[in-house]
């Protein structure tokens, strides 16, 4: 090395035993500056020479930048995940975590330096690297715009771009945290240290004392703490800013970039919050997304973003333009049915409301969707807008949404049930453009600070517009629409809707379904049941207030919270069966049990041919009951999920006929429908392999017209849900079970939930109903201890506890024919609040682990 | 057929283990202070203690189970050193000089029992600076003497049976039912820490095990439970039940019975009394905190499984019982 002997400070590299970081990844690497004209010394974290040792030739590297105020330890998961990879074998990526000058283990050289000198120092330092012919881009915080504009310079190596919360776009406001760092960089390098504890106190979970100490290791003196100032001072917050063109010239050509891109996001940053995502997703419109729900700014920290980023480089995902454009498929869209009867003055949709009935004919239906759709248009609803729907089912919601389809916008749809704070995670998660809402999610959205332009679904008074934010209501835009023309209806393979899940098991995940998919969920349903013109359907479970009338069914809605299933009575489903001479009934299994329970004249249901229970799973019980109930009707239990609502179905004798088994048979797949099986390994895990051989245990996989177009922003849940290839993708449902002899499948339960004891995996459904059998009203079985070597534990609703009475225990062990380690009793287990029938088992056996340990007995 | 050494032949296990061995046809010598009354077997009369005697009681051994130990919740710390580790340091040196190619340390899995639960682990190492208790301690710093003696031609093997009981087991059955029957057995905590325990058969058909195997499987140390763990309450009921005597339905909480086991053991020291103290936190701790095992490898590699188990081991109890009581 020639030239200007180094500083005693920049010798310094990180000291050894910093939590996760090995001392043998640093590397200090002198390049020529431009801005002081002799050579500065970079700190680089480099697994190039682990590699090199391993006798391993990477595939490529990942370019690595940390953002304000933090170091290359930020990536030291990415660089220890990265080695391991490669050391089992798996394709090797070299790792560069470079520490920017001024910053972490870099020389201090007392130059200020805005972005565009950031980005030529990182360019001088990779050349001296030789970085080789595929980099990734991978950057965090304001590490993401240098790296992002490194990435525009070096097109010719670059491979892959992964931002990770940072922002390209100056001109947005900044939010009040910024502003108070702005002010605070102002104030004095002391304050630098407030920056940097307030950064390191917003991870989630929060950080171990040892980690937040070694993020400050670097900076422990003022003059060590320069760069973060004037880091904090480059950026450009003003419009004459120095470094404003530099940004800006960086924005521009991220939206010029066509290399495969992955964003990946922690929503609880206050800083750099959703909308710099969604600036980003207009700018990369090809990259693929992941909100890791309950992370925030200092996301590496976080979230698995190592995880992530191994999986994407090992099968990027595609780059800009290349979205394979397939040949537009004809397709029946969602809303022909109505379009068809125009003309129809018959009853399409009844609306019960305690005395108050509303009737609304075909054709009014069909004139309302038609003038709700051109003047959306009209206000200026795009093709591809999202629009989030907060109405209540009935007619308003059903024509709103099918105006929205109508016109290739996106209807963005979660259940009330989810709560405030899940529907508000569901709400923002999906970045509406617009709400449509009744007052009370007006107000909701206007407190909670939803995004998206307001609509309100019913006329408001003047004074409750301004307050609520409105900038239109349905009665207007309908009227604007009246005579004008429609714009071109959308494509099969346009986005249609997210429907979100129940989020019974973590925070709810939207499910993307194009128009061709939700078309082809109306005709799986329509064929399994013969649905159709001539019958006439009780909606009493809300996703079929659009479907009935979708099926061409004379469609009712009861009267009832549709958020609170339970609050369905017997009375007010005769008043609906007989305000449409309904034929076919649509019920949760908690409507129903509230129906048995308040139900005493069974001929009131006499014209019931079928009735199928949806939206949870129902016990055989509960089926007998039903029947002494609806005497004449057929009584289906449909098998589905949000990603495929439509599996397989199986009625109440053929169930009773086979008797019990492994598990809760579900039935034959519908039509149109292919079922196989990922066998359980010995961990209980699924096997790539899969099958459809009778008797095998293992995920239940599905492929179908009507499935799931993909998860929205969530493209890692995405990745690990789907099977089989791009030509033929198949779902993982999550769901364990096998196939009989006869091509039918039974639940056997959840993929998480499966027990692997020291004598082999066990599928919980199994065990609770063979505790069932032993007298116990309901039960979860779960397994404690490390996988591969569980206990089989099962825990009974009923009792004081935490020990099962004695002799319950025994007839449980007796009948689970299994070795059982221990039968506890709970007051109640826990449950989704939607159905009140979907066991928590995750938290059941995180109840049981805890009692087992001898902690002391809490509710679980 | 082999000539094996058993020490601590007149303890409950040691004479079970010594009555396996011959009944498999080996030739076995026993040494212990006081008559092993194990039937076919020649014993030394003598302590691991006494260099003179074990050095006798080597000669001519193929093989070594050393069981023999100061057992016991409470006592002198010099006790349990002298007797657990120079003991077990004695007999290692006179086997590997007298030509023994095997020995089988019975050790205990509280020697790595630093009181936390213990859910589903294999066998951690040895930590007698970290265990519980006297007894624990010196059990910990024997085994470490015992396997790091391990070496060609003189395979050393470890087995930490777990909580080991069975009919005539005067030492943990018998006095859970007295102690029960005199209301003086309370439930700690919740009743519901899960834990391993060991029916005698299984135990000694692992300690068996582990002498066949220990050439292949020398330097390792195992634990041997019967695999099926339970409730401590539902165990203890158990037990109680064998013996027709009411289970404890008294329950104190954990943290005051570790804290009282505290004091007791103290008082204990200062004052020994002609029983064991009532409640040790030793003791407390294994009563309310769970200590379940991963028995797989122990499986694996000795070839030997649990055949009688917990359930089945309860019945034969109870039928032990039902004969004594006639």
């Amino acid at each position: 090395m020639s030239g200007a002997p180094l500083r005693p400070e920049v010798l310094e590299g990180p000291p050894a035993g910093l939590p996760g970081l090995d001392p043998a990844w640093s590397r200090l690497v002198p390049v020529d500056d431009a801005a002081t004209g002799r050579p500065v010394v970079h700190h680089v974290l480099d697994t190039g020479a682990e590699l090199e040792r391993l006798g391993i030739a990477p595939a490529g590297t990942i370019l690595a930048v940390h953002g304000n105020p933090t170091w290359s330890y930020l990536w030291r998961g990415l660089v220890a995940a990265s080695l391991d990879r490669a050391r089992a074998g798996a394709p090797a990526w070299r790792v560069v975590a470079v520490d920017q000058l001024e910053m972490g283990w870099s020389e201090r050289t007392g130059t200020t330096r805005r972005v565009a000198d950031r980005v030529r120092d990182l360019g001088a330092l990779t050349d001296r690297l030789h970085l080789g012919p595929r980099v990734v881009a991978l950057g965090h915080d304001w590490g993401g715009v240098i790296v992002s504009g490194w990435a525009i310079a070096h097109r010719d190596v670059l491979a892959g771009l992964v931002l990770t919360n940072t922002a390209v776009d100056g001109h947005a406001a900044l939010p009040g945290a910024l502003k108070a760092a702005l002010a605070a960089s102002a104030v004095g390098t002391e304050h630098t240290t407030a920056f940097l504890d307030v950064t390191m106190a917003i991870a989630h979970p929060r950080l171990d004392r040892d980690v937040r100490a070694a993020f400050r290791r670097p900076y422990r003196s003022a003059r060590r703490r320069e760069g973060i100032r004037d880091f904090v001072a480059d950026i450009p917050s003003t419009p004459g800013h120095l470094s404003r063109a530099a940004v800006d010239a960086i924005a521009a050509g991220l939206a010029a970039l066509d290399v495969p891109a992955l964003l990946l996001w922690g929503p609880r940053d206050p800083v750099f919050q959703e909308r710099y995502l969604h600036d980003l997703m207009r700018r990369l419109p090809h990259a693929r997304v992941h909100r890791f729900e309950g992370a925030g700014h200092l996301l590496p920290e976080d979230a698995d973003v190592a995880g992530a980023v191994l999986d994407w480089v090992a099968a990027p995902t595609p780059a800009r333009g290349d979205g394979s454009a397939s040949a537009a498929e004809p397709y029946r869209p969602l809303w022909a049915a109505v379009e068809e009867r125009a003309e129809d003055d018959t009853a399409a949709l009844v609306e019960l409301r305690g005395v108050a009935e509303r009737t609304i004919p075909w054709r009014l239906l069909a004139r309302r969707i038609q003038d709700l759709a051109a003047g959306l248009d009209a206000v200026g609803v795009r093709p591809g807008d999202r629009v989030s729907l907060l109405v209540p089912p009935g007619a308003d919601l059903l024509a709103a949404a099918f105006a929205c389809l109508r016109i290739g916008a996106v209807i963005v749809v979660a259940d009330a049930g989810l709560g405030v704070q899940g529907l508000t995670r569901a709400v923002t998660g999906a970045r509406p453009d617009w709400i449509i809402g009744i007052p009370r999610a007006l107000a909701a959205a206007r407190a909670l600070r939803w995004p998206g332009m307001r609509i309100a679904a019913a006329g408001l008074a003047a004074p409750a517009r301004a307050a609520l934010g409105v900038r239109h209501t349905l009665p207007e835009v309908a009227r604007l629409g009246r005579g004008r023309a429609l714009p071109t209806a959308p494509a099969g393979d346009d986005l249609a809707a997210v429907l979100f899940t129940s989020g019974s098991t973590g925070p709810a995940k939207g499910v993307r379904y194009t128009q061709a998919g939700l078309a082809a969920v109306r005709d799986a349903i329509t064929a399994r049941f013969a649905l159709g013109p001539g019958s006439a359907t009780v909606a009493g479970f809300a996703p079929f207030v659009l479907f009935g009338p979708a099926f061409g069914c004379r469609t009712v809605v009861p009267d009832m919270d549709v958020t609170k299933p339970a609050t369905l009575t017997a009375d007010a489903l005769a008043a609906a069966v007989a305000a449409v001479d309904a034929d076919t009934v649509f019920l949760s299994p908690a409507a129903l049990t509230n129906v048995l329970a308040t139900a005493d004249d069974p001929a009131a249901f006499d014209g019931v041919r079928l009735l199928l229970t949806v939206g949870a799973p129902v016990g055989e019980p509960l089926l007998d009951r039903a029947q002494a109930v609806l005497r004449l009707a057929s009584l289906h239990t449909p098998y589905g999920m949000t990603e495929c609502l439509l599996v397989a179905d199986v009625d109440r004798e053929a169930v009773a006929a086979a008797g019990p088994g492994n598990g809760v048979l579900v039935g034959a797949p519908v039509p149109g429908v292919a079922v196989r099986i990922a066998p359980l390994t010995e961990d209980g895990r699924a096997s790539d392999a899969t099958t459809t051989e009778p008797g095998a245990t293992g995920e239940i996989q599905v492929r179908a017209p009507h499935m799931l177009d993909g998860y929205d922003l969530l493209w890692r849940t995405d990745a690990a849900a789907r099977a089989g290839t791009a030509d033929e993708p198949w779902h993982r449902t999550g769901d364990v079970g096998h196939l009989d002899d006869g091509g039918r499948l039974w639940v056997e339960g959840r993929l998480p939930h499966v027990v692997t004891t020291p004598d082999g995996v066990v599928t919980p459904v199994q065990v609770e109903l063979a505790a069932q059998r032993a007298g116990a009203p309901r039960a979860a079985a779960v397994g404690v201890g490390p996988r591969g070597t569980q206990q089989l534990v099962v825990v009974v609703e009923g009792g004081e506890g935490p020990l099962a009475e004695p002799a319950l225990a025994e007839r449980v062990r007796a009948e689970a024919d299994r070795p059982v380690a221990a039968v506890l009793a709970v007051r109640e287990l826990p449950t989704d609040v939607r159905h009140n029938a979907k066991i928590d088992r995750t938290r059941v056996a995180r109840w049981a682990t805890a009692v087992l340990a001898g902690e002391r007995v809490r509710e679980p | 057929m082999s000539r094996v050494l058993v020490t601590g032949a007149s303890g409950w296990l040691g004479a079970a283990v010594a009555r396996d061995l011959v009944a498999a046809g080996h030739e076995v010598r026993t040494l212990q202070r006081r008559a092993s009354g194990v039937d076919g077997a020649e014993d030394v009369l003598a302590s691991v203690t006494q260099p003179d005697a074990v050095v006798r009681a080597v000669e001519g051994v193929d093989a070594v189970v050393h069981l023999a130990a100061k057992v016991s919740f409470a006592g002198e710390e010099a006790d349990f050193v002298a007797v657990n580790i120079e003991g077990t340091r004695t007999l290692v040196r006179a086997a590997k000089r007298a030509g023994v190619r095997r020995f089988v340390f019975v050790s205990s899995p509280s020697v790595a029992h630093t009181g936390e639960p213990i859910t589903g682990e294999d066998a951690p190492p040895a930590q007698p600076e970290r265990a519980h208790g006297a007894y624990a301690r010196t059990k910990a710093a024997a085994e470490l003497v015992a396997l790091g003696a391990d070496a060609p031609g003189f395979a050393v093997v470890a087995v930490r049976p777990h909580i080991v009981w069975g009919p005539g087991d005067p030492q943990l059955v018998e006095r859970i039912q007295q102690r029960a029957a005199a209301g003086r057995l309370p439930v700690v905590g919740s009743g519901a820490a899960l834990v391993d325990s060991t029916y005698v058969d299984d135990a000694v058909a692992g300690i068996r095990a582990a002498l066949d195997a220990a050439e292949r499987v020398h330097g390792n140390a195992y634990v041997l439970t019967s695999g099926e763990p339970r409730p401590i309450a539902e165990l203890i009921a158990g037990f109680c039940a064998a013996a027709g005597v009411a289970a404890p339905t008294r329950r104190v909480p954990a943290a005051a019975a570790k804290a009282a086991g505290s004091v007791v053991e103290a008082l204990w020291r200062i004052r020994p009394g002609h029983d064991e103290p009532p409640m040790t936190r030793f003791l407390a701790e294994q009563l309310s905190t769970a200590h379940w095992f991963d028995i797989r490898r122990t499986r694996r590699d000795l070839g030997w499984t649990p055949e009688v188990g917990v359930t089945e081991g309860l019945r034969r109890l109870a039928a032990h019982h039902a004969v004594m009581r006639g």
